[in-house]
């Protein structure tokens, strides 16, 4: 059982992270990184398993930052919008200093 | 009289986190109270004010705890090494907030709460100085990080702060995922979040090879990475600082990266010493290339916030020297460092806000030519604060200093970081490439005819300024007391009882000069 999950949760992992890396509209990146942590939260209940509660605990931890962090990065992907009438990112180079 | 608190009973946790929660619970009011009122320059200036003292309040506090606790293995620290970070960041918070009354002004922002958006950072900053679980570095580097995502976009009306929040955001948000997932591997690895307790397991089931564990060292690295900014994670750096308004920039450059590296250097030492052979070629590496590439790129920069961006990105590589030296001293080397680069970012931006016309704030280095004839002072603070961190001798005060003792600790490492210190004195040669241009163009340069003068800079930045100038120059003479300090700053290592036997010990410090790692080795019988 736990292989499976591990392995589960990689593959979801880098799906987020290629995702992050090509698309290129604001909010599907995000979507990106929500699915990159909660490819670490099944990692957590993966070995919670094995190890006890405290895996468990960490994965409500980071449900709540992610809200939290969902809430700022809504709100700042607006504060562009209004700037650029669109979230596309095509201008922001997020590889090129 | 030292009370030594036990971190794993509530009450006892509570008395040792006392310092966090009155700027935590100070910034709640303060927040409530900035949303009272509607925005305007006057309220912004006293919650200002009132942030200025909440921050000089916990610093008392952590000053009177420093004195009076102490405490055994949990998931707090309460060791020097704590104290000392926070004391860094405090100092950085009150420049931060006053910096910023000056530069809303300016820009014409009157949103009260960037003040307390400012307290939120640092008390998240507050919480990765004393982490020692995991979990509280995830959650102090998210309170940081949050926060400072909205301060970065803090400029509404400007389209480059709201590209450059975007970006800081994704990003952000991207590293943190591979932190965490880092974290969770090492759990995995491990069985646990406490970092002494990793570090114990790691040396008494030999783990240090283990794939699980190898894959989620890396994944930290390249979380942390992001966060400090080291190349090739540094892409965002430049468009952030950029983008921000320079109050804010000052405090990303200096306080957030401090305290990032504060806890990168706690997890390193406490939890990974055993594995050093697994990350120390990769630290090693990252630390190279990024002294190299933010030197190479810096000396092509023509606007002062990149150039400063990319000087971080530098310095960013010499800190990283001292977490490669993985000893004590390196510990210690890295807070007076950080307490030094501090103090020259805040002074080098107070000089960029000074220089601040109509809102037009990104100022070119052509916007410096002979500066020394209208604003001599102003110039004069410039020159100093390029030297200090060019890390130059008597004129660039304690910058000299800084990087000898991260030297030294390179060099007297257990196993001595020879290439490395090489590289880091190459590249602070190449580095006064663009800092000596600075101060050339300022000095050595007439100031065109019809260029204005820039206008008097704000009460507040002049007081910044000078704190700054001033501190460094009389660091650069009487560093000892500092630097005495910042030896006894080291975090506290308490062994797990359960562990009779070590392979080794991560320090080479004679233990009559280590007071706290003494009663450690107590609980070594066999040593």
């Amino acid at each position: 059982m736990l292989p499976e999950a591990l392995f589960f949760s990689a593959v979801l992992f880098v799906i987020g992270v290629f995702g992050v890396l090509i698309r290129r509209n604001a909010i599907i990146v995000f979507m990106c990184v929500e699915l990159m942590l909660n490819a670490v939260n099944l990692t957590f209940i993966a070995f919670a398993q094995v190890y006890g509660v405290a895996g468990q605990v960490f994965v409500f931890f980071v449900m709540t930052v992610a809200a939290a962090e969902a809430a700022v990065g809504l709100a700042i992907i607006i504060a562009l919008f209004r700037h650029r009438q669109t979230v596309n990112l095509q201008n922001i180079n997020l590889l090129k200093g | 009289m030292i009370t030594t608190l036990d971190v794993t009973v509530p009450a006892q946790l509570t008395l040792a986190l006392v310092p966090d929660l009155v700027l935590m619970g100070g910034a709640m009011i303060l927040l409530v109270w900035s949303a009272l009122r509607p925005e305007s320059d006057a309220h912004q200036r006293s919650v200002g004010v009132a942030s200025i003292i909440l921050a000089g309040i916990t610093m008392v506090l952590v000053l009177a705890w420093a004195n009076r606790y102490d405490a055994g293995p949990g998931p707090i620290a309460v060791d020097n090494f704590r104290w000392l970070v926070d004391i860094i960041v405090l100092l950085g918070t009150v420049f931060a907030i006053a910096l910023s009354m000056d530069d809303n002004m300016r820009n014409g922002i009157r949103a009260a709460e960037s003040h307390v958006l400012i307290l939120l950072a640092s008390s998240g900053m507050m919480l990765l100085a004393g982490a020692r679980d995991l979990i509280i570095v995830f959650l102090g580097i998210e309170l940081m990080s949050v926060a400072v995502y909205a301060l970065a976009g803090l400029n509404r009306r400007s389209e480059r702060s709201a590209e450059g929040a975007l970006k800081y955001f994704l990003l952000g948000a991207f590293s943190t995922a591979f932190l965490l997932y880092g974290i969770a591997l090492v759990y995995g690895a491990t069985g646990t979040t406490n970092l002494q307790l990793i570090g114990g397991r790691v040396a008494m089931f030999a783990l240090a090879g283990s794939p699980l564990l190898v894959a989620g060292v890396a994944l930290m690295l390249i979380g942390f990475g992001f966060k400090v900014a080291l190349v090739p994670f540094h892409m965002w750096a430049p468009d952030v600082y950029d983008g921000a308004p320079s109050a804010v920039t000052a405090y990303m450059a200096a306080s957030v990266k401090a305290a990032a590296f504060a806890a990168f250097i706690r997890v390193w030492l406490e939890a990974f010493p055993y594995s050093y052979s697994a990350w120390h070629g990769a630290l090693a590496g990252l630390a190279i290339i990024t002294m190299i590439v933010g030197n190479a790129i810096g000396l092509q920069q023509r606007n002062i916030k990149r150039l400063l961006a990319y000087s971080s990105i530098a310095h960013a590589g010499y800190l990283m020297v001292a977490i490669a030296a993985a000893s004590f001293q390196g510990s210690s080397a890295m807070l007076f460092y950080l307490l030094v680069y501090t103090l020259a970012t805040f002074g080098a931006f107070a000089v960029v806000v000074a220089l601040t016309r109509d809102g037009q704030e990104a100022v070119m280095i052509e916007d410096l030519t002979g500066l020394w004839s209208v604003r001599p002072w102003l110039a004069f603070a410039m020159a100093v604060l390029m030297l200090a961190l060019l890390g130059f001798p008597i004129f660039g005060g304690a910058g000299f200093f800084a990087k000898w003792y991260v030297l030294e600790a390179a060099l007297q490492a257990p196993v001595p970081q020879t290439t490395l210190a090489i590289v880091l004195v190459l590249t602070t040669v190449v580095s006064a490439g663009y800092y000596l241009y600075v101060v050339m163009v300022m000095f050595m340069r007439a100031r065109p005819d019809g260029m204005p003068a820039p206008e008097r800079a704000g009460g507040l930045t002049r007081m910044v300024l000078a704190i700054t100038v001033v501190l460094i120059l009389v660091l650069g003479v009487v560093p000892n007391g500092v630097a005495n300090l910042a030896r006894a700053g080291r975090p506290r290592i308490d062994v797990d009882p359960t562990l009779t036997t070590l392979p080794r010990r991560i320090s080479t410090a004679p233990p009559d000069t280590a007071p706290r790692v003494a009663d450690a080795r107590a609980a070594e019988p066999n040593r």
